[in-house]
């Protein structure tokens, strides 16, 4: 379990985040939502220990982030998995050395069991002929499973994704939100999604932290967000005339 | 931000790329890799550039020693003597700053821009090492040699310019190349060569690893790089000077 508590953070004196305090959870999809500034990245990038939080601590299965050593903090980063949201492959290397390059820096396999490794992982985001193709020749669909290959390749137990499908079409999508929840059962890893993409949080949230100026403003799961009232998430979510629809009929379903 | 800071954080930076790689195999294919991109990609345009330079040099040599009283081998000892003490190493080390500073100051801020940069940190690798330290270990092995390439090309560039133009006897400029060889200029000019392919190395890479923004700020970081790099080069080679020479 990652463990969040009374998190703040702070640039140039203008606190993002004031005091969050959340769990994610084994198995499960969390995802944070909220509008643009309103701390999520940061949030983010403090749980994946790119920046240093001012207060607060968290824990990855009661191992504080903060107060560990160079070598301990260099093994919890290798059991962390990351999608960004560009992917972020290096240009200069093929899918397969991309996906290859953290067992070549932390393991000492062999090049055919890293191989093989590689194989089975691009096979499991369903990516077949794509091995010797360099980042700047296959589509953004499969850019991002080839991130989410390199993400799961190490056998991460903790899962990042910073906006996994934007910039996709909804098919395409939908599929990597798919592919995500399916890998984050299979693999027991705790997964948490940063996100924009309603249709995301609506499919695949079971835990949903919505931040607002920095606050969590409401947190539950992807079933409550059509009952709850709370109208900081209300006007968030729902703010586009389908989704107001959607929930209408879904809570007169229920009535 | 104000240069007294710039240096600070330039000197920060060099302490987390002067850590001990954190897998030599990776490292030694990086390091390969960074030879062929640094150091074999510019050898066409040094060879070409020092070949031309030395003809230059030895026909405006001829032009201002027309008199009778002034020995013809002249020209080929001035022309030894300015690609051996500054042509070589200071002018190739100007280009080089174009050519390999915009190259490593844009390849690593577009890293920086597309989170390739963070996507190493989260991995748990020191990015500034495992970008930084070959580069200057390529530079720093490779410059030499590039460097004696063109001393070698620069003069045999004066030579062929004798040959075509007839401003001068080769024979009067082979024996002027021979003339008065002092080994110590050539190992002055390698202490530069390294100093400055070090500068070469990392100036350019700390434009790069710092940049904020996206392509537009790349372009400005890789600009800055190339007009700092050659500024220390050029200040650095006048310092040297003096000290090796003075």
């Amino acid at each position: 379990m990652i463990e969040v508590k009374e998190l703040y953070k702070e640039f140039n004196g203008t606190p993002v985040l004031k005091g969050v305090t959340t769990t994610f959870e084994k198995g499960k999809t969390s995802m944070i939502i909220g509008q643009s500034g309103s701390g999520k990245t940061v949030f983010l990038k403090c749980l994946l220990g790119l920046h240093v939080p001012e207060k607060g601590i968290i824990s990855f299965d009661g191992r504080k982030q903060l107060e560990l050593g160079i070598k301990e903090r260099r093994q919890l980063r290798q059991e962390i998995g990351m999608v960004f949201q560009g992917g972020a492959l290096y240009d200069s290397l093929t899918v397969e050395e991309n996906i290859m390059f953290p067992l070549k820096m932390f393991t000492e396999k062999t090049q055919d069991e890293m191989l093989n490794r590689v194989n089975f992982v691009l096979d499991r985001v369903n990516l077949v002929n794509a091995n010797k193709k360099f980042p700047a020749e296959i589509s953004g669909g499969m850019q991002k499973r080839v991130a989410i290959a390199r993400a799961i390749v190490m056998n991460p137990k903790y899962l990042f994704c910073d906006e996994p499908n934007s910039g996709l079409d909804p098919n395409t999508a939908t599929l990597i939100d798919n592919l995500i929840q399916e890998i984050t059962k299979e693999y027991q890893m705790i997964t948490v999604i940063n996100s924009h993409d309603m249709n995301s949080v609506m499919e695949i949230g079971e835990k949903i932290v919505f931040l607002k100026d920095g606050v969590k403003a409401w947190e539950g799961s992807n079933k409550e967000i059509f009952k709850t009232e709370n109208e900081a998430i209300v006007n968030f979510v729902y703010s586009s005339n389908l989704f107001k629809k959607v929930r209408e009929a879904y809570l007169n379903e229920t009535n | 931000m104000n240069y007294l800071e710039h240096i600070g954080k330039y000197f920060i930076m060099l302490k987390q790329v002067f850590k001990k790689p954190q897998k030599w195999s990776v490292f030694r294919e990086t390091l390969f890799r960074e030879i062929e991109d640094l150091g074999l990609k510019s050898l066409g345009i040094i060879m070409f550039i020092s070949f031309f330079v030395g003809g230059v040099v030895a026909i405006q040599t001829a032009l201002n020693v027309e008199s009778p009283f002034i020995p013809k081998y002249l020209i080929g000892f001035a022309t030894k003597r300015s690609m051996i003490l500054e042509f070589a190493p200071t002018f190739m080390s100007v280009i080089l700053a174009g050519k390999v500073g915009s190259y490593i100051s844009s390849s690593i801020g577009t890293m920086r821009v597309t989170e390739q940069i963070d996507a190493l940190e989260v991995m748990g690798i020191n990015s500034l090492n495992y970008l930084v330290l070959p580069k200057i270990i390529a530079t720093l092995f490779f410059y030499p040699l590039l460097i004696v390439l063109a001393m070698f090309l620069g003069i045999y560039g004066g030579y062929v310019a004798g040959l075509l133009t007839g401003r001068f006897f080769t024979e009067d400029y082979i024996y002027g190349i021979q003339l008065d060889f002092d080994p110590y200029f050539i190992k002055y000019a390698l202490i530069k060569t390294l100093v400055f392919a070090f500068v070469i190395a990392t100036i350019p890479a700390y434009h790069g690893y710092y940049v904020k923004g996206g392509s537009l700020e790349v372009g400005r970081a890789s600009t800055q790089a190339v007009v700092w790099t050659s500024v220390v080069i050029i200040l650095l080679n006048y310092f040297l000077t003096q000290m090796l020479l003075g």
